[in-house]
């Protein structure tokens, strides 16, 4: 048997065998727990490098059917639609899966030094996890999708419960629950209209066959407001800073990752499964729900005391400057003339800046998570001094921020000035508020910054433990490798991404054959 | 319009359901609410199943006098059916959770009323 075939199979199945098997093992030894972890976590960053070298170098999306003799025969001989779950990979979901498990691998570093009580759920639920996340980015099935969207939400809201002695932290797990089990219950619903009229499940079929009736209408609809919803833009972002705030460590961070792979699950249904025949009011509400993100985030991020609710409103900020991003880029993709260049310009931006913002962010959660760790207050008011015992992590806290704020030249730089220098072309107003919100944005950070590292020392606190100080200096260097060579990411990662979304012909292709 | 009965009640179910979860503030009630929309969800993906004449996909269990040619255009592909067993269980699943988040919410803050339970908004 040829393992290399099955790959898109593996980098689901491996990480859930071992979510299964992690229990078990922790009733023996808690090292070994942790080492098969890492193990397994390590072989599945290493089968998603091969599979993204597969994805760069054949031109077309690869499909792989599950449960068939011939994984590569789409439609069985005696049918003349697919049938069977098929997972489809291009260069934009290879792009989101490479995002997912780097995020986890280094939370899950990160989260070593301190899941102590415990440990054998929290890692159950932690693998579980990416087996959502990267479900949801590899499946070229809308149930499929479904499935993992829940498998998601179940674990992530289990884990923002995780430390239980917060008695706050249930309430901000049965807000995120409830909100994504109602998402998931409209795309389930979208899924059976679909159905319904067209009798296939698969999304490049579907997309082939779209005629944009009244039923199609009402499914754009409802999947369009589920994933909005999942993502955490504007109108309903309330349980965002609460599962943020509440989640215990890294677990914030790869939450980032998480509402990013509802934000690859809209690119897909508005480029793919839509495309063409989408009506322009989305863009249009996209650019209005962006400005709103970026808007509520950065006002209600100055009013907060407790700095990871602080961190999670500017959090709602960054998506808000992807979701205008991918706004802008619809636009110019529905209209064509002069602001087509602009619309893909904006579009590279936006999804260069997914990666961007999971890695600042992410950097300032895990220096937060250090912070409350070692001193256990999480008030902004009541800290200060930090500097003092904790070199590393100011000095990392520090790129953060400048990293958020778009100061060049780190990574935040790179893709907030691809997003300016397109966006004007649909409305000067869009580059003007974006500008200014990042401006603002710098000027909360600096205050966290100096209320927290500055000043004479208040509290007695140590370095953070050497394993979460690994993980912060992987996303630094990240952070600084991104900033200072953007060309490279953007022209062998970024720009593929764009290619495929904008021909959707191929996705379609590569599994209808036509 | 006999056959339009199935739609109507999923259409009902999911706006009760909806109306449960807007406007109710017991997460008990709340939690009601979301396994009544689900339950009009799956209603509607077992009426799309139906197929008029359709025969169940089982060849022990053919009516007699059916000849092969006929099959295909009989025999209903049970997608519909394996798409809603799926969905039960993820709904059981989403249902025990919500309720266990439920109990501790109870035991840490002695109330179920949503409108009460906000000391994160502080």
């Amino acid at each position: 048997m040829n393992l290399m075939e099955h790959l898109p199979a593996l980098i689901i199945a491996i990480p859930l065998f071992a979510a299964f098997l992690t229990p078990i093992i922790d009733r023996f030894s808690k090292k070994g727990r942790d080492a098969f972890v890492f193990i397994f976590m390590a072989l599945t960053l290493i089968l998603v490098v091969l599979l993204a070298k597969d994805v760069f170098d054949s031109k077309v999306p690869i499909t792989y059917v599950m449960g068939a003799s011939d994984p590569h025969q789409t439609i069985p001989t005696q049918s003349a639609v697919p049938i069977r779950i098929i997972l489809e990979i291009d260069a934009m979901s290879i792009f989101m899966v490479i995002i997912s498990i780097l995020i986890s691998f280094i939370g899950l570093i990160y989260s070593f030094s301190h899941i102590k009580e415990g440990g054998g759920k929290f890692y159950t639920l932690f693998l579980l996890m990416l087996v959502g996340m990267i479900g949801m980015e590899l499946t070229g099935d809308l149930f499929n999708l479904f499935v993992f969207l829940e498998i998601l939400s179940i674990s992530s809201a289990a884990l923002i419960a995780f430390e239980i002695k917060r008695e706050t932290s249930f309430e901000a797990a049965i807000k995120y629950i409830v909100i994504s089990s109602i998402a998931a219950l409209f795309v389930l619903f979208a899924v059976g209209l679909f159905y319904g009229e067209y009798n296939l499940l698969n999304i490049a079929a579907i997309a082939n066959a779209m005629k944009f009736t009244r039923i199609d209408k009402i499914a754009l609809i409802l999947l369009f407001s589920a994933f909005v919803m999942k993502a955490g833009t504007a109108p309903m972002h309330m349980w965002l800073p609460d599962a943020y705030g509440e989640a215990p460590g890294a677990v914030s961070m790869v939450l980032i990752a998480t509402t990013q792979a509802s934000l690859y699950a809209l690119l897909r249904v508005c480029f793919t499964l839509y495309n063409e025949s989408l009506p322009i009011i989305m863009p249009a509400t996209l650019i209005l729900l962006g400005l709103a993100s970026i808007f509520i985030g950065v006002t209600m991020a100055l009013v907060q005391n407790d700095i990871k609710r602080l961190i999670a409103y500017a959090a709602v900020a960054e998506v808000g400057y992807i979701v205008l991003a991918i706004g802008v880029g619809l636009y110019g993709f529905l209209k064509s003339g002069e602001i087509e260049g602009y619309g893909i310009k904006a579009l590279q931006g936006g999804i260069f800046h997914i990666f961007n913002d999971v890695l600042d962010v992410g950097l300032m959660f895990l220096v937060a998570g250090g912070v409350i760790y070692m001193t256990k207050e999480r008030n902004m008011n009541k800290l200060g001094g930090l500097a003092h015992s904790m070199k590393y992590s100011s000095i990392l806290f520090l790129i953060g921020l400048a990293a958020v704020a778009g100061l060049p030249p780190l990574n935040g730089f790179a893709s907030k000035l691809m997003i300016y220098e397109s966006i004007y072309k649909v409305s000067p107003i869009l580059s003007i508020v974006a500008i200014l919100a990042s401006i603002l944005m710098l000027s909360i950070f600096v205050k966290i910054f100096q209320s927290i590292f500055t000043g004479p020392k208040v509290i007695e606190a140590n370095e953070v433990p050497k394993c979460m100080l690994a993980g912060m200096i992987v996303i630094a260097g990240l952070i600084i490798f991104f900033g200072l060579f953007p060309e490279m990411i953007v022209k062998n990662l970024v720009e593929p991404a764009v290619n495929a979304l904008l021909n959707y012909g191929e996705y379609i292709s590569a599994v209808t054959g036509v | 319009m006999i056959y339009n009965l199935p739609f109507m009640t999923v259409i009902a179910l999911i706006a009760i359901g909806m109306y449960a979860i807007l406007f109710r503030r017991n997460l008990i009630k709340i939690a009601i609410g979301i396994t009544i929309v689900e339950s009009g969800v799956n209603l509607f993906l077992i009426t799309l199943g139906y197929r008029k004449g359709g025969i169940a996909p089982i060849f022990t269990n053919l009516p007699p006098g059916t000849t092969p040619e006929e099959i295909p255009g009989k025999m209903v592909l049970p997608v519909p059916q394996a798409l809603t067993l799926t969905s039960i269980v993820i709904g059981v699943a989403v249902l025990a959770l919500i309720l266990s988040l439920a109990i501790q919410i109870y035991r840490n803050y002695g109330t179920l009323n949503a409108e009460k339970v906000r000391r994160l908004k502080e």
